[in-house]
């Protein structure tokens, strides 16, 4: 198995990820940061390098509403946006999530206007965590690559059959160049079988989704949380094959230094980048303190985090979300270590919103100005110092 | 041409679903469905008949269907219509809307698919309001009509959706009316012949909704014809063509059997009789303009 | 009731063609059509009229009206060129 090493962006992981899963359709709508993405696919498509069908849609309510009618008529089918065009795919996220079409979306993350703001932040993402996505968040460029092959492998999964998100930041990882090395194409084909649908025949026609009575619609339900459970298994499953096949390992979460660290920091995307340089400073100054960068978000994977928080006094949030008064990371943390036999005291730090710089630095600063308060009860939400 | 006798037999939209007594929109989709086969694949938004489309685990269709979000219909059709190029598969995809989730809620992206020329056959029923959730005003509400959201009569004129669609320079656009059949077949036929997007634009009365007798869905869309109101028209390759009425009613005719434009005063009758004039004047001006363009292929 | 009751929970919910999905829309009926054999030309215009597509039409014979699902909308009468089709109240259908 051979691998070439490119130099490129977050973005054009992704594209050459999409090319490589050999997509069918895509439908997509532009909005920065998310633009060169789907520009390096029309590309790919002209060039011939790429056989799909790209459909210019009018609005990202459209594109999402075309990839699912792309995924019903057995297409591969993949849409990239960011912030408010995420938010204008709402109704549509959950009529593919319910709907049980497989598809892959990469969500460029950028901070919700007004004021207007292209720069990063997951509160886009996360704030459609209750639509029935898997989502996945990558901190670097050949994450991105190896997560949209490794979700089109989990989104068709018959146990599956769920749409998934593949998430990262805006311009730190999506304009920002790296080495990546490229799977050749065979390879690839191997991990990934073709798709098709067999749900519109007219030889035996069926009616999708009409109207449900109460039990009935209680039922479908049940059948749909059952499969988002379920997806967990299939996610570790398709890490595996994939760390055999390309000798690279992911996992649900990540555990970055010591993991019987007293204080452990939790984070995702970039952020956990910079927190990973953070745990590196702070380590040779002696100081014991991990990292878990969070990669699933959705299911969210509760079982490993109580685990790997066992021996922990304290965990310090990096949230780069914001819900009302709370970051959304550091509830959903809240919420999964609520039911561990031991809980660590729980600082949040809302950090990096509108794409405000978040460097090691103002880390090893922040976590340092925890240090001789961590026995103590937490004051409220805390607000991270912008600027590097 | 379409004769009643090489019509199928076979029943695409099945009899004992929950349509309302004499419903105008049920009419037309019977038909269209016995032109088009059971080859065919429905894209439908909220409406009528996503209703009388039945609930779990029943389907009046004897076709396949996909139930879409209200106004997503077209992109649905877009995404299906590329993967049945990309895999090479043959089935006609028809997307079915009545007015609010054409010319409302779905407007953009029926503009869209126009303009990006989808091959997907878009058939519009049109029976001038949202009617299933109990009559309420769409921008194809014509102008005096009551519904619940407009009590005193609709002050504005109805949304001119086909020329609209006209004006996207597609393959093919017609209206049609369920009181001329086979009319409304034989478009439907010719529609089904061409690829790219067509667009079918049918009046569909509705007995509950107008507040007229159930036996008369056939008979006011007739009397919509033949007194103007609804012009049939067909637009191919840039060329109108107007069904000529030879001896044209006069609006009220067409007024008096329907409770929703109850109440119209004679100014307002004198106002619609001459704007519908001036419409078909319009239409007439654009055939004659028309028959003179040749689109390049 | 009418319609098929095997329910199919599969991993997506759809539904299968079904006659009667709403149950037996006969009775809905108010007025029931009765076809005057003597006036009828047999040209099925009723049959093509009907907007459920209760009307069975059998080559060279007077078409048959299928009153477990006929709604009684009274189109078919409306729409028969040689007006034979008499609208009658079910009511007195059901005391005979």
């Amino acid at each position: 198995m051979a691998e070439q090493i490119e130099v490129l962006t977050g973005n054009a992981a992704a594209a050459y990820a999409v090319k490589l899963a050999k997509a069918q359709v895509i439908a997509a709508y532009p909005i920065t940061p998310q633009t060169t993405l789907v520009e390096r696919i029309a590309d790919f498509i002209t060039k011939g390098e790429l056989k799909a069908e790209y459909i210019k849609v009018e609005s990202e309510h459209s594109a999402l509403a075309a990839c699912i009618g792309a995924s019903l008529g057995g297409a591969r089918a993949f849409t990239a946006t960011s912030a408010q065009g995420l938010l204008l795919m709402q109704e549509m996220l959950f009529w593919a999530a319910y709907g049980r079409t497989p598809m892959v979306m990469a969500v460029v993350t950028r901070a919700i206007a007004p004021p207007w703001n292209m720069w990063s932040e997951h509160t886009d993402a996360l704030s459609q965590r209750d639509s029935g996505w898997i989502q996945i968040f990558c901190h670097n460029n050949q994450e991105v690559l190896d997560t949209v092959i490794q979700a089109y492998k989990i989104s068709e999964d018959k146990r599956v059959m769920l749409p998934v998100m593949v998430c990262f930041d805006g311009f730190e990882i999506s304009h920002t160049s790296e080495n990546v090395k490229v799977p050749e194409q065979r390879d690839v084909d191997d991990f990934l079988p073709s798709y098709d649908n067999d749900l519109i025949d007219p030889e035996k026609p069926k009616l999708l989704w009409n109207g449900v009575y109460p039990d009935d619609a209680f039922k479908f339900k049940m059948l749909f949380s059952e499969a988002a459970q379920k997806s967990k298994d299939v996610i570790d499953e398709v890490h595996k094959e994939f760390d055999l096949r390309f000798g690279r390992r992911y996992s649900a979460i990540e555990v970055y230094g010591n993991p019987d660290s007293e204080i452990i920091l939790i984070a995702m995307g970039s952020v956990a980048s910079s927190a990973k340089a953070a745990v590196d400073v702070l380590n040779k100054e002696g100081l014991p303190i991990g990292l878990i960068r969070i990669r699933l978000f959705r299911p969210f994977p509760t079982n490993e985090l109580q685990k790997a928080v066992e021996r922990a006094e304290a965990i310090v949030v990096l949230d780069r979300s914001l819900s009302f008064t709370r970051g959304i990371l550091s509830t959903e943390v809240a919420a999964a270590l609520y039911n561990a036999k031991r809980r660590p005291t729980l600082f949040e730090y809302i950090t990096g919103l509108g794409g405000a710089v978040v460097s090691h630095r103002s880390i090893v600063e922040a976590v340092k100005h925890l240090l001789p308060k961590i026995r103590e009860q937490p004051k409220g939400v805390l607000w991270m110092k912008a600027g590097g | 041409m379409v004769t009643i006798n090489e019509l199928t037999d076979d029943e695409f939209l099945l009899k004992g679903n929950s349509s309302c007594a004499g419903c105008g929109a049920t009419m037309a989709i019977r038909w269209v469905l016995k032109i088009l086969g059971k080859n065919t694949v429905l894209v439908m938004p909220a409406g009528c008949v996503s209703v009388f489309q039945g609930m779990f685990p029943a389907s009046a269709f004897g076709v396949p269907v996909i139930d879409s979000s209200f106004g997503a219909q077209s992109s649905i059709s877009a995404g299906l219509a590329a993967a049945y190029k990309v895999k090479g598969k043959k089935i006609n995809i028809v997307t079915l809307a009545g007015d609010g989730g054409t010319g409302d809620i779905g407007l953009h992206a029926v503009s869209a698919a126009a303009e990006r020329g989808d091959d997907v056959l878009y058939i519009c029923y049109d029976n001038e309001a949202y009617m299933n959730t109990g009559v309420q005003r769409s921008s194809l509400t014509p102008y005096g009509a009551k519904t619940g959201t407009n009590p005193e009569g609709k002050m504005e004129w109805k949304k001119n959706l086909p020329l609209i669609m006209a004006a996207h320079n597609i393959t093919y656009v017609a209206t049609a009316s369920v009181g001329f059949p086979f009319d409304l077949m034989r478009k439907v036929k010719k529609a089904a012949s061409l690829s790219g997007f067509r667009y079918i634009h049918i009046l569909t009365p509705c007995p509950p909704g107008w507040g007229t007798a159930e036996n008369l869905a056939a008979e006011l869309g007739r009397l919509a014809v033949r007194c103007g109101i609804f012009p049939l028209f067909e637009v191919e390759k840039g060329k109108l063509t107007l069904h000529k009425v030879s001896s044209r009613l006069p609006v009220s005719k067409y007024f008096e059997v329907q409770r929703r434009f109850e109440g119209l005063t004679e100014e307002q009758l004198k106002y619609i009789q001459s704007r519908v004039d001036e419409e078909l004047a319009y239409l007439e001006q654009l055939e004659k303009i028309t028959s003179k363009v040749s689109k390049a292929e | 009731m009418a319609g098929q009751k095997t329910k199919i929970f599969d991993y997506t919910a759809y539904s299968l063609p079904t006659e009667g999905s709403a149950g037996f829309t006969g009775s809905w009926r108010s007025k029931r059509p009765v076809i005057v054999d003597a006036k009828c030309t047999k040209c099925n215009l009723c049959w093509l009229y009907c907007p459920e597509g209760t009307i069975i039409r059998v080559k060279g014979k007077i078409p048959i009206i299928d009153l477990t699902y006929c709604k009684g909308c009274g189109v078919c009468a409306n729409e028969c060129p040689s007006k034979a089709i008499n609208m009658e109240d079910e009511s007195k259908w059901l005391s005979k």
